[in-house]
C-alpha cells in the first residue's frame, strides 16, 4: 500500500530520491565530534525563530506609537505570549552562539578549504543575512536601546564620503530613526531577510551534500570506497546522525530552557535594561552598546582613529573584518585541513585569534577609556594579522602527516 | 588544545558576568529579596502603590483583575481597597492626570511604572526610595542620592520623616521623625519594590512554575534519547 503510494509520488516528484540523497544514503564521516552538533542546531533555532516570529507578528504593532506597548501586551495579555516572546528573544542570542561555534568548527578543521569553498561562502552570506536580521529585529521592541542602537549603526553609513548623508536618510526614510524606519525594518525582518536566509540555507546544504562533509581529521572519506561505492569511513546520515543529533538537541534545549525560564534577560546581555524604557528621541542613554553578538566588530570600529573628523576609516575596518572571513579559503596555503595535523604557527594563530575576538567582544560592550581604546587597538591588529599573515605562516608551518583513514575509537 | 579552548571560554564568561549596570553616580545600591510567592508582601506593596504612587504615576500595562488573581485577592476586595483611579476591574492602572498637565506641574511627565523594575533594577528602586534628603537649593525642597536632582518630591515623608545629608561624609541622618521606625520603613519599601517587580513581569510566576516541568521532561527524554543513540551506534567500529 505505502510502497505503491510512494511509487505514484516518485513517478511525479523525486521524494524518495531526495530522501536518499540527503538523509538515508548521504554518507557522513563516522568520526564527527562535539563540534558537529551546531549545524543541525542552527537549523533547529532557525525553525524556532520562524515559528515564534509568526505568532509574534499576530500581536505586534509596527507603529512607533504602539510598538512598545504591543510587546508588553504580548508579555501580559496574550495567552502564552510571554513564552513566545522569550523563545524568540532567547532564540536570537542562541542563534549567534550556535553560529559562532559552527564557524569556529569550520575554522579549526579547515572545512572552508578546497573543495568546500562554496559551502563556506554560502555560510558567510548566511552569517551576514543573520546579522541584518538581528539588527533589524532589535529595533522592533522600540525601547531606548533599540532606537539608539539603530541610530548609531545607521549613522555609520553617513560616514561614507559624498553619498553618506543621502544614503543614511534613504535607509531611515526620515531624518532620525522614526516610524518610517520601524515600519520598513519590520518588513525586512519578517519577510525579506528570512526569504534570503531560507534560500541560502538550501544552497549551503546542497553545496555541502555535493562535496560531502569534512570531519575532525580533515580526511576526504570519498577517496577510499568499498565495492559498492560507499566510503569506508562513511555512515548514512539517517539513522546514525539523526539519532545522535536528537541527543544534542535535548542537551541544547535543556540549557536553552535554563536561560529561557530562569534568566531570560541573562543579566542584561540578552535583553538590556535600557530597552524597558520606551524609545525617546530626545533622551540619549548614557552608554550605547550593541547586543553582545555585534560587539567584536563594534570594538574594531571604535578602535580605528578617525581621520579629519570622519569615522569612515573605522567603518571600513569593520567592513574588512567581515570581508577577510570570506577570503579564508584562499588565504590558507596549507595542504592540511584539520588542526590535529597542523603545525605550531597555525595553532598559535588560532589561539591568538580567539583571544582577540573574545577580548574585542568584551571591549565593545564597555564605555571608551584610554586603556580600553589601547587594548582594542592591540586586539584589532591581532585580529587582522591572523588573516593578512595567513598566507605566510601557513606556508612556513611544519604540518604533521595526515592519516589515510579517520580516527575513531 | 580542547581543554585550553574550554578554559578560555569559561574564563571569558566569568569576566563578562561581572559586568553590572551601575550608572548611578557611584552610590552603593542595597538589593532587596524579590519573592513573588510572598502574597502578603505583594498585597502590602500593592496598597502602598495605589495610595502613594498611583496618583501621579501610571502602570498602564497592568490590569486590576490580573493583579487580583496573582495576589490571591477577589475582584471585590480589589475594587473596594485598591481601585481608586478606575471603575472597571478589567482596566489597567491609569491615572486621571493628563500628561501635559503633569509636565507643567512637575517639569517632567512622571514615568509609567509598569516595567520600571526591569529598566532600573530592584536594587536601584529600593535605594532610591530610601535616600531622599532635605535640600533647600531645590524648588521641591528635597534631593536624592541615587537620582540627583530628581523631580519627584519625597512622597513617603510622613512614613520615613526627613533626612539630612552630610556633604563631607556622605551619610544620611534623621532630621525629623516619621510615623514608621527606620526598620518598618525599610520593610514597607521592600514590599513596594517587590510589588513593582511583580508588575514588571506578572508572567514570571508562570514562567518559574513551567520551567521545572520543561526541564524535567527534557531530562527524562535524554534518558531515552541517549541509550537510543548508543543502540544504533553499536555496530559502528
Amino acid at each position: 500500500m505505502f510502497s505503491s503510494l510512494m511509487g505514484w509520488v516518485d513517478a511525479r516528484f523525486p521524494a524518495t530520491k531526495m530522501w536518499e540523497e540527503h538523509l538515508s544514503k548521504y554518507y557522513a564521516p563516522k568520526n564527527f565530534n562535539f563540534w558537529y552538533f551546531f549545524g543541525s542546531l542552527a537549523l533547529l533555532v532557525l525553525v524556532l525563530q520562524i515559528v515564534t516570529g509568526i505568532f509574534l507578528t499576530m500581536h505586534y504593532k509596527p507603529d512607533a506609537a504602539l510598538a512598545f506597548a504591543s510587546v508588553e501586551y504580548i508579555m501580559r495579555d496574550v495567552e502564552w505570549g510571554w513564552l513566545i516572546r522569550y523563545l524568540h528573544s532567547t532564540g536570537a542570542s542562541a542563534f549567534f552562539i550556535v553560529i559562532y561555534l559552527h564557524m569556529f568548527r569550520g575554522l579549526i578543521y579547515g572545512s572552508y578549504k578546497q573543495p568546500r569553498e562554496l559551502v563556506w561562502l554560502f555560510g558567510m552570506f548566511l552569517y551576514m543575512a543573520l546579522m541584518a536580521e538581528a539588527f533589524m529585529g532589535y529595533l522592533l521592541p522600540w525601547g531606548q536601546m533599540s532606537f539608539w542602537g539603530a541610530q548609531v549603526i545607521i549613522s555609520l553609513f553617513g560616514a561614507i564620503p559624498f553619498i553618506g548623508d543621502q544614503l543614511a536618510l534613504w535607509i531611515r526614510g526620515d531624518f532620525v530613526v522614526a516610524d518610517a524606519t520601524l515600519n520598513r525594518f519590520f518588513a525586512f525582518h519578517v519577510i525579506a531577510v528570512p526569504l534570503v536566509i531560507l534560500g541560502l540555507v538550501v544552497a549551503h546544504i546542497i553545496a555541502l551534500h555535493e562535496v560531502g562533509s569534512n570531519n575532525p581529521d580533515g580526511v576526504e572519506i570519498k577517496k577510499l570506497k568499498d565495492k559498492n561505492g560507499i566510503p569506508l569511513d562513511g555512515i548514512p546520515f539517517h539513522p546514525y546522525y539523526s539519532v545522535k543529533d536528537i541527543v544534542g538537541v535535548t542537551v541544547f534545549l535543556f540549557i536553552f530552557s535554563l536561560v529561557l525560564f530562569y534568566a531570560p534577560e541573562m543579566d542584561g546581555w540578552f535583553l538590556e535594561a535600557a530597552n524597558f524604557v520606551p524609545a525617546d528621541p530626545l533622551k540619549t542613554p548614557l552608554h550605547i552598546a550593541p547586543v553582545w553578538y555585534f560587539t567584536p566588530f563594534y570594538a574594531i570600529l571604535r578602535a580605528v582613529p578617525s581621520i579629519a573628523g570622519s569615522s569612515f576609516p573605522g567603518v571600513v575596518a569593520m567592513g574588512l573584518s567581515i570581508v577577510f572571513l570570506f577570503l579564508l579559503p584562499w588565504l590558507d596555503r596549507s595542504p592540511v585541513k584539520s588542526i590535529r595535523y597542523r603545525g605550531i604557527y597555525f595553532r598559535t594563530a588560532i589561539v591568538l585569534f580567539v583571544i582577540s575576538f573574545l577580548a574585542l567582544g568584551f571591549l565593545g560592550t564597555q564605555p571608551v577609556t584610554p586603556l580600553y581604546t589601547l587594548l582594542a587597538r592591540i586586539f584589532s591588529v591581532i585580529y587582522f594579522a591572523f588573516f593578512v599573515l595567513m598566507p605566510i605562516y601557513t606556508s612556513l608551518d611544519k604540518d604533521k602527516p595526515v592519516p589515510e583513514r579517520v580516527t575513531f575509537k | 588544545m580542547r581543554t585550553l579552548i574550554f578554559a578560555l571560554f569559561f574564563s571569558y564568561l566569568s569576566i563578562i558576568s561581572g559586568q553590572v549596570m551601575a550608572a548611578t553616580g557611584g552610590i552603593h545600591l542595597d538589593d532587596v529579596e524579590i519573592d513573588l510567592s510572598d502574597k502578603a508582601s505583594l498585597q502590602r506593596g500593592a496598597k502602598t502603590f495605589v495610595n502613594y504612587c498611583l496618583s501621579c504615576h501610571q502602570a498602564s500595562f497592568m490590569r486590576y483583575n490580573r493583579m487580583a488573581k496573582d495576589l490571591d485577592l477577589s475582584d471585590a476586595q480589589v475594587k473596594e481597597n485598591l481601585m481608586f483611579a478606575s471603575d472597571k476591574i478589567g482596566e489597567t492602572m491609569t491615572v486621571a492626570m493628563r500628561a501635559e498637565d503633569a509636565k507643567k506641574w512637575f517639569g517632567v511627565t512622571p514615568p509609567d511604572l509598569s516595567v520600571i523594575s526591569r529598566a532600573r533594577g530592584t536594587a536601584w528602586l529600593n535605594t532610591y526610595l530610601r535616600t531622599f534628603y532635605v535640600d533647600e537649593a531645590k524648588a521641591i525642597g528635597t534631593n536624592n542620592l541615587v537620582f540627583p536632582d530628581a523631580a519627584m518630591p519625597h512622597i513617603l515623608w510622613q512614613k520615613q520623616g526627613y533626612l539630612n545629608h552630610d556633604e563631607k561624609t556622605g551619610h544620611l541622618s534623621q532630621a525629623s521623625e516619621g510615623s514608621l521606625s527606620p526598620y518598618d520603613y525599610n520593610v514597607m519599601v521592600a514590599d513596594l519594590v517587590n510589588f513593582l517587580a511583580y508588575i514588571g513581569e506578572p508572567s514570571k510566576i508562570q514562567r518559574l512554575e513551567l520551567g521545572k516541568w520543561v526541564l524535567l521532561y527534557l531530562f527524562l527524554f535524554f534518558l531515552v534519547a541517549y541509550p537510543m543513540k548508543k543502540a544504533f551506534w553499536r555496530d559502528i567500529h
